[in-house]
């Protein structure tokens, strides 16, 4: 036998990956008018139910070490690319392959429950990433500590304010080891001095995580993490490469 | 050259995503709690309302349906509470079967776990909801003792077999529902109807042994619900009755063809209901 045994490496590849939507409640087909154009991809209308395609033709090779950031306009497909790339959507036609545990962080809300305490909102957060209960545990009071919320982690949720709750969520997220990592924005709405502080851990996790792909509007945000980029428009990849040739690409694109 | 034709219908996707989903058990084990300790929250007495006000509503059906059918009490109070808590085990893994991925549509578009997930946190909450319920099964022990023997351990098998079907059914309502969300309200109102076709309120032996030959042979047709099968199988080692093979081969039979259903559907459609969501 010849084949290699070489360790499972950390990558995603896609090839000709499309994402298609079914809507099933347009009623009407002038939908159709008022979609195309404006936002993502195409409207088939060739079937009974109107398909929307969100992505089309995607071929990316990311590999272990990557640092990507995904730019586009709104509804350029950012957010679809991000979910195919954690296997949310398997692609309607074309590959998709992931090795690897992802830790999407498309919300920070997410999981999180109002009625139950910010200690255990932190733990089943914590589960939802793919973590044990053991390595939560763990890392409970680190989190605690960072999130500077003292006894109010005894509160039931429903008591925070948004920062607060902010708080909370980057403070579980930043936590944990993930193998592929894949950010969204709307990590903003935080004071400004938090904000300080978690960068500094948002670089720790990128910089312990295999893989990153982060969605962002924010160019200091993005140089700051990453070093190359895709360039989504329409749905489909329009550019890929260095980050500041993508920037500057898409930025003197009007 | 042609796109390559999408792998996402594999067998080997659709058994890791019942056996990855098996895996994060701590994840569905602790939701599953939560959902019970969540119901409850504020109030004080917490989920025992849950077993009181279930209790309430089968010692007052009993009280009523033995008066309608001149039945001794004492016979018919333990078979309209256990045939509840047995239907109550049904009609959630249905209901809630029904609307599971609809009901944590951001998690399935936020985070890429095995659908299966959702299923056996529900399965697992229905089971807790079960165990709850059993309280009143021992006080109703103690106001009226059965005749209980060894074919009360026949109990556990019964139940492993009820949550076996719990969780084809949930997933399997569950991926129909997702795409045709009309089968929600049908679905609710086929549970309704068949609690009144099935033996809780009333007892199968007697209208089969009625003096009246019409009824005893209408009461026939009663077997070919299936439901009847897997209430009798369960209350019957509970009540201390014997059993019958009839109703353990019926639902053997049911848990094999609904597994065999379930997995053609969920190869077929799995990778399309975070699409549907």
């Amino acid at each position: 036998m010849t084949v290699s045994l070489a360790p499972r490496s950390i990558g995603i590849t896609t090839k000709d990956a499309c994402v298609d939507f079914p809507i099933f409640d347009a009623k009407s087909r002038s939908l159709k008018k008022t979609v195309m154009g404006l936002v993502g991809g195409n409207i088939s209308s060739t079937s009974k139910v109107p398909i929307i395609e969100a992505l089309r033709d995607v071929t990316l090779t990311l590999e272990h070490g990557a640092r990507v950031a995904l730019v586009g306009h709104n509804g350029a497909g950012k957010t679809t690319l991000l979910r195919l790339l954690a296997g949310i959507y398997e692609p309607t036609r074309g590959h998709a392959e992931i090795r690897g545990r992802v830790a999407p962080i498309f919300d920070l809300g997410v999981g999180m429950d109002p009625e139950i305490s910010g200690l255990e909102n932190i733990m089943i957060r914590g589960l939802f990433l793919g973590m044990t209960r053991k390595q939560m545990e763990d890392r409970v009071d680190d989190i605690a500590e960072f999130t500077e919320l003292g006894d109010f982690l005894r509160m039931p949720l429903r008591t925070y304010s948004t920062g607060m709750r902010v708080r909370l969520a980057l403070g579980v997220v930043t936590s944990i080891d993930p193998e592929i990592l894949l950010l969204d924005e709307g990590i903003g709405a935080v004071d400004a001095a938090f904000l300080e502080k978690s960068k500094q851990r948002l670089a720790d996790l990128v910089e312990r995580s295999g893989l990153l792909v982060f969605a962002s509007h924010s160019d200091e945000f993005l140089r700051e993490l990453c070093d190359t980029a895709i360039w989504m428009e329409h749905g489909q990849v329009k550019q890929t490469g260095d980050l500041e040739e993508v920037l500057r690409a898409y930025k003197g694109h009007p | 050259m042609a796109p390559p034709r999408p792998d996402s219908r594999s067998w080997s996707r659709t058994f890791d995503d019942l056996g990855g989903g098996w895996r994060q058990r701590q994840l569905w084990g602790h939701l599953g709690w939560q959902d019970i300790k969540q119901r409850y929250r504020r109030s004080v007495l917490g989920p025992i309302w849950i077993t009181i006000s279930m209790a309430v509503t089968a010692v007052a059906l009993g009280i009523l349906y033995a008066g309608l059918f001149g039945v001794d009490l004492a016979v018919m109070l333990p078979h309209v509470l256990v045939g509840f808590i047995v239907w109550g085990f049904i009609s959630g893994a249905i209901l809630e079967g029904a609307d599971v991925f609809i009901a944590n549509e951001g998690l399935i578009k936020h985070l890429p776990s095995p659908l299966s997930v959702h299923v056996y946190r529900l399965v697992w909450r229905q089971t807790l909801l079960f165990a709850h319920n059993m309280i009143v099964y021992v006080v109703m022990l103690l106001v009226f003792p059965q005749d209980l023997d060894a074919t009360l351990l026949l109990v556990l098998p019964a139940f492993l077999l009820l949550m076996l079907n719990g969780a084809w059914v949930a997933l399997l309502a569950g991926v129909i529902t997702t795409r045709f969300r009309d089968l929600v309200p049908i679905t609710q109102s086929i549970v309704q109807l068949m609690f009144f076709l099935t033996p809780i309120v009333w007892i199968y032996e007697d209208l089969l042994n009625s003096p009246n030959a019409a009824i005893a042979e209408r009461a026939r047709l009663a077997e070919f619900n299936p439901f009847l099968h897997f209430v009798e199988f369960i209350r019957r080692p509970l009540l201390g009755q014997e059993q019958e093979l009839r109703h353990w081969i019926v639902v053997l039979a049911i848990t094999v063809v609904g597994w065999a259903l379930t997995m053609v559907v969920v190869r077929r459609y799995r990778s399309r209901v975070s699409y549907w969501v």
